[in-house]
């Protein structure tokens, strides 16, 4: 429905094609009538080329967001700049002052007030203090107004001047005094205009040359408060000049597809970049406190403040504290203000219902949801979503309901069907001095969607010869309730399935799902989608074309049919019955049919416990076998002592004397403990502590040894040499 | 036959100045002679034991019998070396090589109890 910018060209032109071919026929009376006849259809379908859209004004759903969104610390917020936007959001939406917050923001205003601070902090506590309404000390007041003057006069940054000059503004209306007044005001306006641009944006600074559309909706508040405080008249020239830069920056908006317009900023660093809802926020507070400081009217187009209003409503709720109340602020600017008031069409529900007997219900609002001035809905066209031909009922009024405040249509005309419609409402304001005060749509098109009972008849199942055609079996089926149909085929015949579907006006119905469903016992679907001409829906299944696809699965086939659309309310999933069908065997080459789901606990549940499998321990031989082979080894042993003792062996030469013999002992103790520390060392030792006692031994045992030896070879040099 | 006869004596008459000539060695020559067998024969029945019952502690098997090969081989050195008549080693005295001979053994068990297992 939403058409893009080249297809509203496309539409004009084939329009005006028509058009101008009407205009060379002669102008009779007759002729001039369809001439404009024409026209007028010329500007529905135009209108039609543009989006269709619904706007909704404040609801009790944003009442109950801000509940939400602004919350408090028992009561006090972390800034008066917080704690200022909460009470004005609030103010706005009608929620009632809760006592602690309202104790806290008293409490930080007059620390703020009381001590000495920053312009920008004195601003937000008094703009806090407009609507929490704390009382604020003469001597207070006086130290805040001197102070204020004092920023005035030495402000050199557009910043500087808004928060003094709105300060003063603010005080002037909470204190008693209403002699506050600026010195050098036509000074002062001179000053903040020379920040103003040729494009209509405004800078901040003299030095920084970057512009913004923020600074010029800053620039604007700053400028209506200079007029308000000016003790005599401002020269009008001024003025005008600024009724051109508002002019030129309102030329600078920029656009959306649905039609909403804003104002942005280019975004060249982070810090600075405000967003489009601030910027937009803050031009509008300062075009209307602007046109609410000045007399005379700023000449802005209404489509622009409709479009401004369309931008903030089509937000819905923000997520955002700072969000809410930038467009709760906006929108509070544009209920009530100098230039002109939006007025918005909304619908209490976009779908209705033909068999419920749904009335159509409209109604006219302010963007906060106030009351509009009486006024006249018409509904002047419904044109359906995929057609675009002339519209489908003619124009009619809709009956005021003063209880309700709504405008009903009770009956929707024959011409308006199931389906989805777009409805072109026109408004009339019935006082002529209302239009120069509120500004509304010339036509408001809606998105409406109708919806009924769909009948279903005629239904019936039928299994038919494949050559003759002639009717085997066939069954009424009864799609609204149960069925069990249970039928059964073979390759050669086919199934045939027709019913009819009427619309509640009588007409007939392509729904977006109409589906037959055919499973096998192993879980194989085929989905047939079931085709129509005008009301009767038939759909013929052929198995002998079907074999190949039914991968030759003979057996019960469950079936089931869906009939489903948005427009309709009995959309329904009905189990139909089974048939039994005996298809060929399957040839060698045949595909297999697709692995059906597996249980996934089956698949990626617990496998089987695995027991480890310990090696077997090899086989040791029976134990007496390897005691008589170490019964055996001893034998030889044996036999050396024996052999030894036969050769006649002696200790005759074993040194006699004592010293000498006393080595040679220790020589054969120091053998037999080392032999004793190898048996350790196979029993319980390890090789470290072996090595480290063999380390020991062996020293005593080659000094023992040395000593022994050489006594023994010196002896038997002796005896050689005697 | 007469042949058989001869060859027969032949070898009687091998073996018995085979033994006249053994008689005249030194007795401690003997004495390490007879060291070398029974250490051979120890290493012998160890094998006839793994071939009984396989060899499934290898490393046991494998330890036992390099014990008492090794030891046979040191005190074959030893013999080599204690013998007189053997011009090479004439200078050797025989303590000194007996002295060797002990520490090598007792090298060789330390490694052979460490793989005994």
């Amino acid at each position: 429905m939403a058409a893009r910018p080249n297809s509203l060209h496309s539409c004009a032109r084939q329009r005006l094609r028509r058009l101008q071919k009407e205009e060379r026929i002669s102008f009779t009376l007759i002729e001039m009538a369809r001439s404009l006849a024409g026209f007028l259809v010329l500007l529905l379908v135009i209108s039609i080329c543009e989006a269709a859209s619904l706007f909704q004004p404040i609801s009790d759903s944003h009442r109950s967001a801000a509940l939400e969104l602004f919350t408090s610390d028992h009561g006090s917020f972390k800034s008066l700049e917080e704690t200022y936007e909460a009470l004005r959001t609030f103010q706005i939406l009608g929620i009632e002052k809760k006592p602690d917050v309202t104790a806290a923001a008293c409490r930080s205003i007059s620390e703020t007030v009381g001590s000495s601070s920053t312009p920008k902090d004195l601003f937000y506590a008094l703009k806090a203090n407009s609507i929490a309404q704390c009382k604020i000390h003469e001597k207070a007041s006086k130290g805040i107004i001197s102070s204020l003057n004092a920023a005035v006069g030495g402000a050199s940054l557009l910043l500087d001047f808004y928060y003094s000059v709105g300060g003063l503004v603010l005080i002037k209306d909470q204190s008693s005094k209403a002699d506050i007044h600026l010195a050098d005001a036509e000074g002062v306006f001179r000053s903040v205009k020379a920040f103003s641009q040729s494009d209509g944006r405004w800078r901040y600074s003299s030095n920084n040359p970057e512009s913004s559309a923020f600074a010029a909706g800053i620039a604007l508040e700053t400028l209506a408060g200079i007029v308000s405080l000016a003790s005599s008249e401002l020269d009008q020239s001024l003025i005008s000049t600024l009724k051109n830069d508002i002019s030129k920056l309102f030329d600078g908006i920029e656009k959306y597809d649905d039609g909403t317009l804003y104002f942005d900023d280019k975004l060249v660093d982070g810090h600075e970049y405000q967003g489009p809802l601030s910027t937009t926020s803050s031009v509008l507070r300062g075009l209307t406190a602007f046109a609410a400081a000045t007399t005379g009217n700023i000449n802005l187009p209404g489509d622009k403040i409709l479009g401004l209003a369309k931008f903030f409503l089509g937000i819905g709720v923000p997520g955002d504290a700072k969000d809410f109340f930038y467009q709760v602020d906006a929108l509070a600017c544009l209920e009530s203000n100098r230039v002109s008031v939006p007025l918005i069409l909304s619908l209490s529900s976009a779908v209705l219902s033909l068999d419920k007997k749904d009335s159509l219900k409209v109604r006219v609002t302010t963007v906060l949801g106030s009351n509009a001035p009486p006024l006249t809905v018409k509904l002047v066209g419904a044109f359906s979503s995929d057609s675009k031909d002339a519209s489908l009922l003619e124009s009619q009024e809709l009956k005021f309901d003063q209880g309700s405040g709504l405008h009903i249509l009770n009956d929707l005309p024959k011409s308006i069907d199931v389906g989805s419609y777009t409805f072109v409402f026109e408004v009339v304001l019935q006082e002529p001095e209302d239009e120069k005060v509120y500004v509304m749509e010339s036509q408001t098109k809606v998105p409406i969607f109708v919806t009924g009972i769909v009948k279903i008849e005629n239904s019936e199942i039928s299994i038919l010869d494949s050559d003759l055609g002639s009717v085997e079996s066939q069954s009424k089926l009864d799609l609204g309730g149960k069925n069990a149909v249970s039928l059964s085929a073979n390759h050669l015949q086919k199934l045939r399935l027709s019913f009819q579907l009427t619309t509640p006006r009588g007409r007939a119905f392509k729904p977006h799902q109409a589906f037959l469903k055919l499973r096998h016992e192993s879980k194989v679907e085929h989905i047939f989608v079931v085709g129509n001409s005008g009301k009767q829906f038939e759909i013929v299944l052929n198995f002998l074309g079907l074999v190949e696809k039914f991968f030759y699965l003979s057996g019960k086939y469950d079936m089931e049919l869906t009939v489903g659309d948005a427009a309709m309310e009995n959309s329904l999933l009905v189990a139909i019955g089974h048939i039994e069908l005996d298809l060929p065997e399957a040839p060698e080459k045949a595909p297999r049919p697709p692995p059906q789901l597996v249980d996934p606990y089956s698949r990626y549940g617990p496998k089987a416990e695995i027991t480890h499998i310990f090696r077997s321990p090899e086989k040791r031989p029976p134990q007496e076998l390897s005691l008589a082979f170490l019964g055996l080894t001893i034998l030889p042993l044996l036999g050396f002592l024996i052999g030894l003792l036969r050769l006649g062996v002696n200790m005759k030469n074993f040194p006699t004397k004592p010293v000498p013999a006393t080595f040679a002992v220790l020589f054969h103790v120091g053998i037999g403990a080392v032999l004793l520390l190898y048996v350790f060392f196979w029993l319980k030792l390890d090789l470290f502590q072996t090595l480290k006692a063999v380390g020991f031994l062996g020293v005593f045992l080659v000094f023992v040894g040395h000593r022994t030896l050489s006594h023994l070879a010196a002896a038997s040099a002796k005896l050689k040499s005697a | 036959m007469a042949r058989e006869k001869s060859s027969k004596d032949n070898a009687q008459a091998l073996f018995h100045s085979l033994r006249s000539a053994y008689a005249a060695t030194p007795v401690n020559l003997k004495i390490i002679d007879l060291y070398v067998g029974f250490a051979i024969f120890t290493a012998l029945i160890q094998v006839v034991y793994m071939a009984s019952v396989g060899s499934f502690p290898f490393n046991s098997f494998l330890s036992g019998v390099l014990s008492c090969v090794g030891t046979a081989v040191l005190a074959v050195c030893l013999r080599i070396q204690v013998n007189k008549e053997n011009k090479e080693f004439k200078d050797l005295p025989p303590e000194r090589a007996f002295a060797d001979f002990v520490l090598c053994n007792l090298v060789l068990h330390l490694v052979i109890m460490n793989f005994l297992g």
